[in-house]
């Protein structure tokens, strides 16, 4: 063995390490893989060794591999032993190798459960936080599921290093693990207020992340992260609310109102431009939702405006992308705004940087008026031509066409400027969006039918001058266009000025190298110009051109007849059978036109895209049944074609345009034609002027062979879009002239009709009237359509899992399963049977009072108190100068929004917190008259909202009714809200009569229902477990002590220093006279004598906690440490030193963690002979037994086991894992508690201060 | 969320991966193709945002890189991210490259991968930022190396015996500026 291990470590000197190996790689440049392949067999025989140290290193050589792209799953178990290492090195290698190639299908991973268990209780932080960084890469739902409770258990580590590890890997289990959620919440929220700003960012981190997926869980949050941000001074921690606020916003306007005024504060004052761009981001989220919303908003947008001008204009490319990216955001609701800053937008088009000039691209879509548009597109299809690179164009094509077609083209006032802009579009190199132009041209020929004309002609032109789209292969994309052409051409083919010489245009042999859906258009629509040429023909004596037409469709079929594509051939051989029947007709001199018309009469209408989809089923209708026996096989549906139409219409367009009245549109087409009958640029549909414009030079004499395709090119014969633009200008002036003469009642008749059209256009807009309208009253829909439909989230997302409603109260078999038991779902033990029942059995009445309901709400059986309690402790003593403080101070933000925590923090029962949030959101108090009743709500803070409020000074008793009414817009929300006021006040009234036990905190109280189970009536009085440590005129300190569940002999010291004088407290210096048994833990390089420095001040009225470590050897007697706290007061004239004796008395108690156990496993206990028994009785114990276990339970750390009637076994352990078993009986005032330990001296402690618990009350 | 970070030279050799979500061996390495073709071609002096890559991500998803010398950094984060924020944390991860290997250049991510993943350990972690403090980051890989030092035998662990042939142009990058009070 010894002669082995030698051999090995020999060996070692020989091996490659990963240094070596790269050096290899990297010398064997030729042959790589080969020299690869030969270090993956070395690293194969290093596997098989039995040194660890060996396996590591070719662990750590594989890690190499994987990252290039060499797959290594088949080393996965050689992974987990290289994990298993007792060494952090190569424990650490391990880990590594396993985030980088585990995932869920690794079966391994099932293997490593305790391995990584045990590492997440090494005493090693750092054995820890490897395993909770590897785990955060490969946690699988079963890992997740087992591990659950061991990782909630390290956010409350002492280490904070461990702490935000654990903490951030929390959200990773919760996705894999959903119901680990609602246990782990209330500790994950309390680390929202952690004292290391690490773990503080963790929990915000990992709350923003839950609350993006599914914000409206998260909505009674918002108190506490308003309170973190007007708080805290981490930039990253502020980005993240700032961000979550953004996302939380939406749901809830009143929010965002409250909102506006700090984010504006930290855009004035905040340095980072992190901060200010998410800020900004914010305040426009919040504007957008208050879009309604009030007057005064136009200060902010103004100030976001200029701020993103202020980005955009700065030389910092990144800051001018996101500022343009946070533009087009106000653009949505704020056009104008925006549209005032169009000169900097354009600016940024000719930016040498992509991405801007895309996002440029973004804002101009919104910024385009009637006025503007052409001038816009114009400029967009000069970048169109000096575009390099084909993404950047194809995205601007996208774009043009998007301008123009936006909310039914409403921005078009001349169609031929856009289908001459389209016929341009064609000539793009290489797009991949012919049939996008293909669509739009469809689009407007179909539903503009004064531009029919027009577009035929033009269409003609580009079936004429195919050629030039389809010369060359790359340009196949463009191609698409033909499809339109060729459609527009023959269902319109009455317009037509020459229908023989489109029809030979189609016909040509070349076009059957076209795609074959595109022939099988040509074919059909060749058929319709037929039809149409026989019409034309009609009582014309001379039939020579009809029949020509019969014979050159005879000649030309054929050639579609042997088409390959099934389509085409079927067409083309059914018209050509026709065809020549007809010609035979035609030689008997027979009139057809007539009845070949009629083969394609009737008109198109335009249908919504979703039509067919919105009719909702008739009642009584069932698709899914079968009408007749179902087939044998059934047919698979027929494949949606890709609908041509589709995309370009917007959905909500109809009512608008239905409202210009007939009259009114016969009115203004009567004008237009006179007006262009007058103008002797407009190119008119008649003969001649179609003549004219053949006639241009140059138009057949270019030669196709000389035109150089990386040049623009120029469609010969068709009109530049530029013609249009001088032309509509034209049009307006005159149009204004003309306006100016008719008088103003027909205006104003005008005015009110076109209102309501644009309403969102600037106002000299409005006199601008389009030369066409859009038909888009065909548009057709079902008459009971639905009125929209939902689109519907991925139901893959894993986030959809964790949409939890994290504000009921938390039922026991929602408990994590934990480790001493690790059959989770075997939780069947009686006890937890009955606690169930008992919770729910609790579910009505929990409206009854407030402190019920927040009993409920924490079901955590949390080992060391949350901070939450520790306040509540305070209370307990101060209750008086705490209202005090709470009605005087009302500038005093850091006391209160403490408060403000405490209150809302809860996720209590849902609708009386989204009550407690309404009051926040209301910035209304309580509606109390008399300044008792206010004093006695802010006495009450905990459970009373109201008692925030005091934070804001405008929020004071009397006025807010007024403000609350003027702030609630609908007076349904406005009846919710009186409700809700008067529940409130129903309660406060409840509340009067025993506010005294209230106070003390109902954490205490929600405690102890997981625990000691409930079923009467009566609420729990409420419970603390921090108890006055000293207290002086300055100062007053509040200590709970707990013990560390990783360290049998560490407990934790949390002490609340609170600020009772008007003056800064600073330089706190806390030290303990240290005791054989226990002592302090300083920071290394210490002495044993010295204090500890505490990291804080405390500003007049503010208080803070502070934790102390204390190492203790023996935990089976209490005892006291005397100690002094020294500090400095000081205010303005002067400052003094001050201190403070005390004495920290440790509890056996507090060596006790409350630790669940089964039925099962406690008879075992008790069984098991090794425990001594001791008892203790206590007389006039006034209380409901189930009050009696609470505080038990509460107080010393014990958890019920089972309970039958009033009879109750309950258990705990000591940190050092002493066994404590509790047998508890009632029987009229007399409680016997019958005790059993393997510890006699710490029973004996531990029942006297139970004993003592009861004695004192 | 992060998804994705990659460091790859100016060739589109792979330096340090390290994905948050699970892909194959392949596609991991065709979106480290994708990526580098995409962020290869962007001069240095425009933004350090990038939309699209279809591989990884989607509409929700970003590319945020900042090119040192020989070195390309880039982290792919959803909306959830801020722009500016993960362009510190790119710089503060390279600081700390700068700080742990003393003038860091391409030559120690090529043979200290390990090393480099260690520390990136200590800034993110399952995909969530962990930490932004340099000093912190700093001050627990130290301890770990230490840790480290004193498990192993001396002659497992090489010293750095390169030379400094690629020191990365800080000159060239701001520091850390968007986020001031982050250091």
């Amino acid at each position: 063995m010894a002669l082995k291990i030698v051999k090995g470590s020999i060996d070692r000197m020989f091996d490659k390490n990963l240094q070596d190996l790269v050096r290899g790689i990297r010398n064997h440049k030729e042959d790589e893989a080969k020299y690869i392949s030969t270090c993956i067999d070395e690293i194969k025989q290093e596997l098989k060794q039995d040194n660890i140290a060996v396996k590591a290193n070719a662990v750590c050589k594989l890690t190499y591999l994987q990252m290039l792209g060499y797959d290594v799953s088949w080393a996965a178990f050689n992974i987990v032993e290289v994990m298993s290492s007792s060494k952090f090195t190569y424990k650490r290698i391990g880990y590594l190798a396993a985030s980088q190639c585990f995932h869920e299908s690794t079966d391994v991973i099932m293997l490593t459960t305790n391995q990584i268990r045990k590492d997440l209780s090494s005493p090693n932080q750092y054995d820890t936080g490897v395993a909770l960084t590897g785990l955060s890469c490969f946690v699988t739902p079963d890992l997740a599921r087992d591990l659950a409770n061991d990782i909630m258990t390290l956010m409350s580590h002492t280490k904070p290093y461990i702490r935000k590890k654990a903490v951030l890997i929390m959200y990773k289990v919760f996705l894999k693990y959903p119901e680990s959620l609602r246990p782990a919440f209330p500790r994950l929220k309390e680390k929202l207020e952690d004292p290391d700003p690490g773990v503080q960012s963790a929990a915000v981190n990992v709350i923003c992340e839950l609350a993006r997926r599914n914000p409206k869980n998260y909505l009674s949050l918002a108190p506490l992260f308003f309170k973190l941000m007007t708080s805290s001074t981490n930039n990253w921690v502020l980005i993240k609310i700032i961000k979550l606020f953004g996302a939380l916003t939406p749901l809830e306007p009143r929010l965002g109102k409250k909102l506006i005024e700090p984010l504006t504060n930290l855009i004035h004052s905040t340095s980072a431009m992190s901060l200010l761009y998410e800020c900004v981001n914010t305040v426009i989220a919040v504007l957008i939702s208050l879009s309604s919303g009030m007057p005064n908003h136009s200060a902010s947008i103004q100030l976001c405006v200029q701020k993103l001008r202020i980005l955009i204009e700065d030389s910092d490319q990144n800051l001018k992308y996101l500022g343009l990216l946070a533009m087009s955001k106000i653009l949505k609701t704020h056009p104008k705004s925006v549209q005032s800053h169009k000169d900097l937008i354009l600016q940024c088009l000719d930016d040498k940087d992509e991405s801007i000039r895309l996002r440029a691209l973004d804002l101009l879509y919104g910024m385009v008026s009637k006025k503007n548009l052409m001038e816009i597109v114009k400029k967009l299809m000069l970048h169109v031509d000096k575009a390099e690179g084909t993404t950047y164009r194809d995205e601007l094509l996208t774009k043009i066409i998007d301008i123009c077609s936006q909310s039914n083209y409403q921005y078009i006032t001349n169609f031929e400027w856009y289908i001459s802009i389209l016929v341009e579009l064609t000539r793009l190199e290489g797009t991949r969006h012919g049939h996008l132009i293909a669509s739009q041209m469809l689009d407007v020929a179909i539903r503009v039918k004064a531009i029919r004309v027009f577009a035929v002609a033009q269409m003609a032109t580009l079936l004429d001058n195919a050629h030039m789209l389809t010369g060359n292969t790359q340009r196949n994309g463009i191609c698409e266009v033909l499809y339109a052409a060729a459609w527009i051409c023959g269902e319109f083919s009455e317009h037509l000025e020459n229908p023989m010489e489109t029809l030979e245009a189609m016909l040509r042999p070349k076009v059957a190298t076209l795609p074959g859906h595109i022939q099988a258009v040509y074919v059909q629509n060749a058929a319709k110009l037929f039809a149409t040429v026989l019409k034309s023909q009609e009582g014309n004596t001379d039939s020579t051109t009809a029949q020509e037409a019969s014979q050159l469709m005879i000649d030309r079929l054929p050639l579609f007849v042997q088409s390959a594509n099934l389509e085409v051939q079927e067409r083309a051989s059914c018209i050509l059978q026709l065809v020549k029947y007809i010609q035979k007709l035609q030689q008997k001199d027979v009139e057809v036109s007539e009845e070949v018309c009629a083969l394609f009469a009737g008109e198109l209408n335009p249908v919504a895209p979703k039509a067919q989809k919105k009719v909702p089923i008739p009642d009584g209708l069932d698709l899914d049944a079968w009408i007749n026996e179902p087939p044998s096989e059934s047919e698979s549906e027929d494949e949606q074609p890709k609908a041509i139409f589709s995309k370009e219409e917007p959905k909500h367009s109809r009512p608008r345009h239905t409202e210009v009245d007939e009259k009114e549109l016969a009115r203004r087409r009567e004008a237009r034609k006179q007006e262009q009958a007058n103008n002797p640029f407009y190119i008119k549909a008649s003969p001649s002027s179609q003549k004219v414009y053949q006639e241009t030079p140059g138009v057949e004499h270019i030669p196709v062979v000389q035109i150089d395709l990386s040049v623009p090119l120029k469609v010969p014969g068709l009109p530049m879009s530029d013609q249009y633009v001088k032309l509509e200008e034209e049009r307006r002036q005159k149009e204004r002239a003309e306006k100016k003469k008719k008088d103003k009642k027909k205006r104003k008749e005008k005015r009110s009709g076109r209102g309501k059209k644009h309403d969102s256009g600037p106002e000299s807009e409005e006199d601008i009237t389009p030369a066409h309208m859009v038909d888009i009253v065909t548009e057709e829909m079902p008459e009971n359509a639905l009125p929209s439909d939902d689109d519907e989230r991925d139901p893959a997302d894993p986030h959809k899992a964790l949409d939890i409603d994290l504000d009921k109260p938390l039922a026991d078999s929602e408990k994590l399963p934990v480790r001493s038991h690790r059959a989770a779902e075997v939780l069947k033990s009686p006890a937890e049977d009955e606690e169930g029942e008992n919770v729910s059995s609790l579910e009505p009445k929990k409206k009854s009072s407030k402190e019920k309901r927040e009993k409920k709400k924490d079901k955590d059986k949390d080992r060391k108190k949350s901070k939450e309690e520790k306040k509540k402790k305070k209370h307990k003593h101060e209750e008086k100068e705490e209202a005090d403080l709470l009605c005087g101070q009302a500038d005093e933000p850091a006391f209160q929004s403490e408060e403000t925590n405490e209150v809302v923090t809860p996720p209590t029962s849902t609708s009386a917190d989204v009550s407690d949030l309404d009051f926040w959101l209301s910035n209304a108090p309580v509606p109390s008259n008399t300044q008792e009743a206010a004093t006695v709500a802010a006495a009450e803070a905990a459970p009373a909202p109201g008692a925030i409020s005091v934070t804001t000074p405008d929020s004071e008793p009397e006025e807010p009714k007024d403000t609350e009414m003027e702030e609630t817009k609908s007076s349904k929300h406005k009846k919710k809200k009186q409700k809700r006021e008067k529940e409130d006040k129903e309660k406060k009234k409840k509340k009067k009569h025993h506010h005294h036990h209230h106070h003390h905190g109902d954490k205490g109280g929600e405690e102890s229902v997981q625990n000691g189970t409930v079923e009467e009536e009566e609420p729990l009085p409420p419970m603390s477990n921090y108890c006055l440590l000293a207290e002086n005129s300055y100062i007053k300190v509040a200590y709970d002590i707990q013990g560390n569940l990783q360290d049998g002999s560490q407990v934790v010291v949390s002490v609340i220093f609170e600020n009772k004088c008007d003056s800064f407290l600073k330089s706190m210096e806390f030290n303990v006279l240290d005791s054989l048994n226990s002592k302090l833990q300083r920071p290394e390089g210490s002495g044993p004598h010295d204090s500890l420095t505490i990291p804080f001040q405390l500003p007049p009225g503010v208080s803070n906690e502070a934790r102390f470590v204390f190492t203790v050897q023996s935990i089976i007697m209490p005892q006291k440490l005397k100690g002094t706290l020294t500090f400095i007061v000081k205010n303005e004239e002067s400052s003094t030193h001050e201190k403070l004796d005390f004495k920290l008395h440790f509890t056996c108690t507090s060596y006790l963690i409350t630790t669940p156990c089964y039925s099962d496993a406690f008879a075992k206990l008790l069984e098991s002979g090794d425990l001594k028994s001791s008892s203790i009785r206590l007389e006039g114990v006034n209380m409901p037994f189930h009050h009696l276990l609470a505080r038990i339970c509460f107080h010393h750390h014990f958890s019920v086991v089972e309970r039958i009637d009033s009879c109750a076994s309950m258990y705990s352990r000591s940190i050092q894992g002493h066994h404590v078993c509790l047998l508890v009986k009632i029987s009229s005032q007399t409680v016997s508690v019958d005790a059993k330990c393997d510890e006699p001296t710490l029973l004996g402690n531990v029942l006297d201060e139970i004993k003592q618990t009861f004695s004192q009350c | 969320m992060i998804k994705a970070i990659l460091i790859f030279n100016n060739h589109g050799k792979p330096r340090l991966i390290r994905f948050y979500q699970y892909f194959a061996e392949d596609m991991q390495q065709q979106i480290i193709r994708e990526t580098f073709h995409l962020v290869s071609k962007r001069d240095d002096n425009v933004c350090n945002f990038l939309e699209g890559g279809s591989l990884i991500g989607g509409s929700d998803y970003k590319l945020i890189y900042r090119h040192y010398a020989t070195l390309y950094f880039v982290f792919c984060v959803d909306s959830s991210e801020s722009e500016l924020g993960i362009l510190d944390l790119i710089q503060v991860f390279v600081e700390t490259l700068d700080k742990c290997f003393e003038n860091v250049c391409e030559l120690d991510l090529i043979f200290h991968m390990d090393k480099v993943h260690y520390i990136l350990q200590e800034v993110v972690m399952g995909g969530m930022v962990l930490e932004t403090n340099m000093n912190e980051i700093i001050a627990q890989v130290e301890v770990q190396n230490r840790l480290e030092k004193s498990e192993v035998r001396p002659f497992l662990s090489s010293s750095k015996s390169f030379p400094l042939i690629y020191v990365f142009g800080f000159s060239q990058v701001s520091a850390i500026k968007y986020s001031l009070s982050v250091l």
